[in-house]
């Protein structure tokens, strides 16, 4: 097997670590950052990194290894965040995912970009650190020392990692020779390897290395599980063994530390630890609380018992002269960088643990355990698995095959004796409800979170206020309503825009709301839910509301029949109007006036429409409807001559008989018919696809009176047969696009009908009469209509 | 076109090819058995409006809509019958299926690099450019017709192009 083939899996596992990284990097309060955010970004960035390296993407191995320096800096509290540093980050971010998809189009990637990004990271580095590092002195070694117990060493030399060139010792557990030796040759590359040697069952290397731990670590994983090696520096490595031997005895003073415990706990806890031993003596305060406690019980044991009153990332146990030099450090950093630091380095909390283990084999094993834990903790185990497209599309398929095939057996069946037959109608109807369900639930696969929408909106929210200084609250609701995944993806663009809008022509600038007695904050809203068959997509401002007056005079300026009685409905759907804009200037945000038709055309075809809601001085509210789905399409069958085809119900407002009276001739071909004084044009629909033996009576026809993008027709055909829900089919897979037919279906027969495209049904009849014009031997439309008049 | 020509022959001297005869009226023709997905007989063709004659429609094929080309009528054949005889060959090109009408499927035949003649420069109906090759198999003639470049020509308007 090639490695190439792993890239696709890493292309992916890596976009989404960025999505991860960057809804961390929104979400982060820049005053007081959350420790486990931060760690999380790290994480990702680390992963990329750990990847990159793997696959030999040079560029983004090195652009990762900055940024997850500067973050290591940020998580361990020397790198105070400001935003302007996140901006940095997002921009970090951003150039990464550029980065991954020149990889992924097998490109090198720009390296100017890379050079401007890593020179940035750099002067951050050295400008906010640099500066800070007097001052973080103190802030720094606590996190080295921190977690007091003989499992710090393990932590120090990522600490230490930019020095470079630190010594250490891979010990190797139960790892075969050929393991062994590819090991070391992977090894070699990270550093140089000082010496090598050791059994099957514990070898050791020793190594000089300027990558992390963590680095090391990613390497091996691709050979050897985790708990089959740890990595600790040379020179502490040994002493610890040697430290840890004297309480293999049992015997001795331990401190136990408790943080943040209050007193009635304490005192609970004092009574507990003195049934285990003999409390020598007890000091502190509720945020850290020490209890001396001479006691022949394993740390475990201790911590076992404790556990049933505190957490354990509340308490600390350790050997008495450790805790008192450790406490004596921890004194000494005061700022609160370090506080932060030592928040996060009390996180893996079995770093203790090691303490009372019987041999020093066992404890180094256990060891090593929890600092991988905490370098790979990825949260909660995804419950998920990544399918591609082609496979769910292909199970829709043979599902809709399957409900086909049951519905011939069910028109087959349906002749039969109900009681001769029973058993097998029972059979019949069970099979039916099987079939449905089973449907449902595959279409549902292909159903995503609104989320995979909404979760983009923040960084663009937070960009345009930015650019248009404006200050404003984003609230999302709904982000759990599913829509089709092909959906999700094409209305990211026309949100996009229509956010944008509201952002800029919405809401005021700050002091113009403060002067309308409006908080100074704006609040856009993006709200999704479901309705019926729809969802509805909803961006809600509290800005100032569309103005009626500037937009009926901005449409005579631009031509548009307007009239001063128009509803306010229709006055709000002129902004969809191409190259319609009123905004007085033309901002690099939006006033182009390009995108709002644009954004009702997308809209449109996805088979939806765009609804406005608007009260000046209040907000104006955008709302979305979309149907659920563009696989299955509720369709009313009609029937043309000989052939069936299928309407889209959403499309159809009601038929009728047209009545001879009714209808019109105009300006030679063309026919109107007249619905409660509403002339609509006619599209007979045998003409426009040439359907032979069709009824060419145009009153022994039916009218079918549709709508498609805003104006309504009146389609003639034969016959209404029935109304059902239909599986959309491409027919541009393998043959091309039809005018006048949007996708065909299969039919309960198992013969394919072709859903019409009104619009495009009407367009097809004009350029149809267009080119009958000149030919006057052929039978005009004209004459025919007169016949059919006539009649 | 003769370098195209020269790589297909190139290809072909490695290994024998197997090719599926079919029949057009009176003459045979061959495809590369490769580009063949299945045979079947024709039935439930919906018609195509606006689409050239020997495009007969689009079938259901097991859920996937797939079109019909006659090739008889794209031949301009005289006699252009639906029977019971008629069958669809399934052809796979360019990641599409299609299916194509013939009067019949004879057999499967392997031909050898040297029994593969170069097509001459003939005939307007069907240009040379999509033959791969003339067969000759003791006295029969195997027209052998390059599939992918036929059906994905701008004349057989089953492929839309950028352009349009």
């Amino acid at each position: 097997m090639d490695i190439t083939d792993f890239y696709d899996t890493f292309f992916e596992e890596a976009e989404e670590l960025l999505a991860d990284m960057e809804r961390y990097l929104l979400e982060l309060d820049v005053d007081e950052p959350d420790t486990e955010q931060l760690n999380a970004i790290f994480r990702a960035a680390h992963s990329i990194k750990g990847g990159a390296g793997t696959f030999g993407f040079d560029v983004l191995q090195r652009t990762t290894h900055l940024f997850e320096n500067l973050l290591d800096h940020t998580r361990k509290g020397e790198l105070k965040l400001r935003r302007d540093i996140v901006d940095i980050f997002l921009e970090t971010k951003d150039m990464l995912s550029d980065q991954l998809n020149a990889y992924r189009n097998s490109d090198e990637p720009d390296q100017e970009a890379f050079e401007r990004i890593c020179e940035t990271l750099q002067r951050l580095a050295l400008e906010e650190i640099g500066q800070d590092l007097d001052g973080g002195a103190a802030a720094t070694p606590p996190p080295k020392a921190e977690p007091v117990a003989e499992a710090a060493p393990e932590d120090l030399p990522e600490a230490a990692n930019p020095a470079g060139g630190e010594q250490r010792i891979v010990t190797l557990l139960n790892v075969g020779e050929k393991d062994r030796q590819l090991l070391v040759e992977e090894l070699g590359q990270l550093g140089e390897v000082i010496s090598h040697q050791g059994d099957e069952q514990r070898y050791e290397v020793v190594l000089v290395s300027s990558d992390s731990d963590d680095d090391i670590e990613a390497v091996m994983c691709f050979i050897i599980d985790g708990d089959q090696f740890q990595i600790r520096p040379a020179a502490s490595g040994q002493s610890e063994e040697a430290a840890d031997t004297p309480l293999v005895a049992g015997e001795g003073e331990r401190v136990v530390t408790l943080l943040n415990v209050g007193e009635k706990d304490r005192q609970l806890l004092v009574e507990e630890l003195n049934q285990l031993g003999e409390v020598v003596s007890q000091q502190g305060d509720e945020a850290r609380y020490e209890v001396v406690l001479a006691s022949s019980v394993s740390n475990d044991d201790i911590e076992a018992v404790m556990g049933f009153i505190i957490n354990a990332d509340q308490l600390q146990i350790s050997r008495a002269g450790t805790a008192s030099e450790a406490a004596a450090v921890e004194k000494t950093a005061v700022t609160p960088a370090a506080a932060d630091a030592v928040k996060v380095a009390d996180t893996p909390k079995p770093a203790d643990k090691s303490v009372g283990r019987s041999t020093p084999k066992a404890t180094n094993a256990d060891a090593s355990k929890p600092a991988r834990g905490k370098a790979k903790a990825k949260g909660p185990e995804s419950s998920s698995i990544r399918v591609s497209v082609d496979k769910v599309d292909q199970i829709i398929n043979l599902v809709g095959e399957l409900i086909i095939t049951q519905s011939m057996l069910d028109q087959t069946v349906s002749e039969m004796d109900g009681v001769a037959d029973s058993a097998l109608l029972n059979g019949m109807s069970l099979l039916q409800r099987n079939a449905r369900d089973l449907q449902e639930s595959v279409m549902s696969i292909r159903m995503i979170p609104m989320d995979f929408v909404f979760s983009r909106f923040p960084r663009v929210v937070r960009e345009t206020a930015g650019k248009l200084g404006k200050e404003i609250e984003l609230v999302t609701e709904g982000e759990s309503t599913e829509l089709d995944k092909s959906l999700t993806e094409r209305i990211i663009d026309p949100l996009t825009h229509l956010v944008r809008n509201s952002l800029d022509h919405g809401i005021e600038p700050p002091d113009v709301r403060e002067a309308a007695g409006k908080p100074r904050t704006g609040k856009l809203v993006l709200s999704a839910k479901h309705q019926g068959g729809n969802i509805i997509i909803e961006v809600i401002d509290d800005g100032a509301g569309l103005n009626r007056d500037r937009l009926l005079t901005k449409a005579r300026e631009n031509g548009l029949p307007v009239s001063d009685t128009m509803s306010d409905d229709e006055v709000w759907q002129l902004i969809f109007a191409p190259g319609f804009s009123t905004a007085k200037e033309v901002t690099d945000v939006s006033g182009r006036g390009v995108g709002m038709d644009v954004v009702k055309r997308n809209i449109q075809g996805m088979g939806g429409h765009v609804l406005i809601m608007s009260q000046p001085g209040e907000g104006t509210t955008i709302r979305i409807v979309l149907p659920l789905t563009l696989a299955i399409l509720d369709g009313m069958s009609i029937k043309v001559g000989n052939e069936m085809f299928i309407l889209p119900l959403s499309a159809v407002l009601e038929s009728l008989q047209p009545a001879k009276e009714d209808l019109y001739a105009m300006a030679g071909d063309d026919v109107v018919l007249k619905v409660r004084d509403e002339y609509l044009p006619v599209v007979a629909v045998h003409e426009a696809l040439d359907v032979p033996n069709a009824k060419t009576k145009l009153t022994e026809t039916i009218a079918v009176i549709v709508q498609g993008e805003g104006r309504r027709y009146a389609l003639l055909v034969d016959d209404l047969v029935g109304q059902q829900q239909v599986v959309v089919k491409n027919l541009e897979t393998n043959y091309r696009k039809v005018p006048g037919v949007s996708a065909a279906t299969i039919l309960g027969d198992g013969s394919v009908a072709l859903i019409l495209d009104i619009t495009g049904l009407h367009r097809l009849s004009r350029a149809k009469k267009e080119k009958r014009r000149p030919e006057r031997e052929l039978q005009s439309l004209e004459a025919l209509t007169d016949k059919a008049l006539e009649t | 076109m003769n370098q195209l020509k020269d790589a297909t022959l190139a290809a072909a001297e490695a290994h024998n090819r197997e090719f599926l005869v079919f029949s057009l009226g009176d003459e045979e023709y061959a495809v590369d058995i490769l580009k063949v997905q299945e045979i079947r007989g024709y039935e439930n063709v919906t018609r195509i409006a606006n689409a050239p004659d020997f495009i007969k429609g689009v079938t259901n094929l097991r859920g996937v809509i797939v079109p019909i080309v006659d090739l008889r009528i794209k031949f301009h054949l005289e006699k252009v019958e639906y029977g019971g005889q008629t069958v669809v060959i399934v052809v796979n090109v360019e990641d599409r299926v299609v299916g194509i009408v013939v009067d019949g499927v004879s057999d499967v035949m392997t031909l050898s690099p040297d029994q593969i003649k170069p097509a001459p420069e003939f005939g307007v109906t069907l240009s040379s450019d999509f033959l791969s090759g003339l067969g000759s198999l003791e006295d029969r003639m195997l027209v052998i017709v390059d599939i992918d470049k036929l059906l994905t020509s701008d004349e057989m308007e089953l492929v839309e192009r950028v352009a349009e």
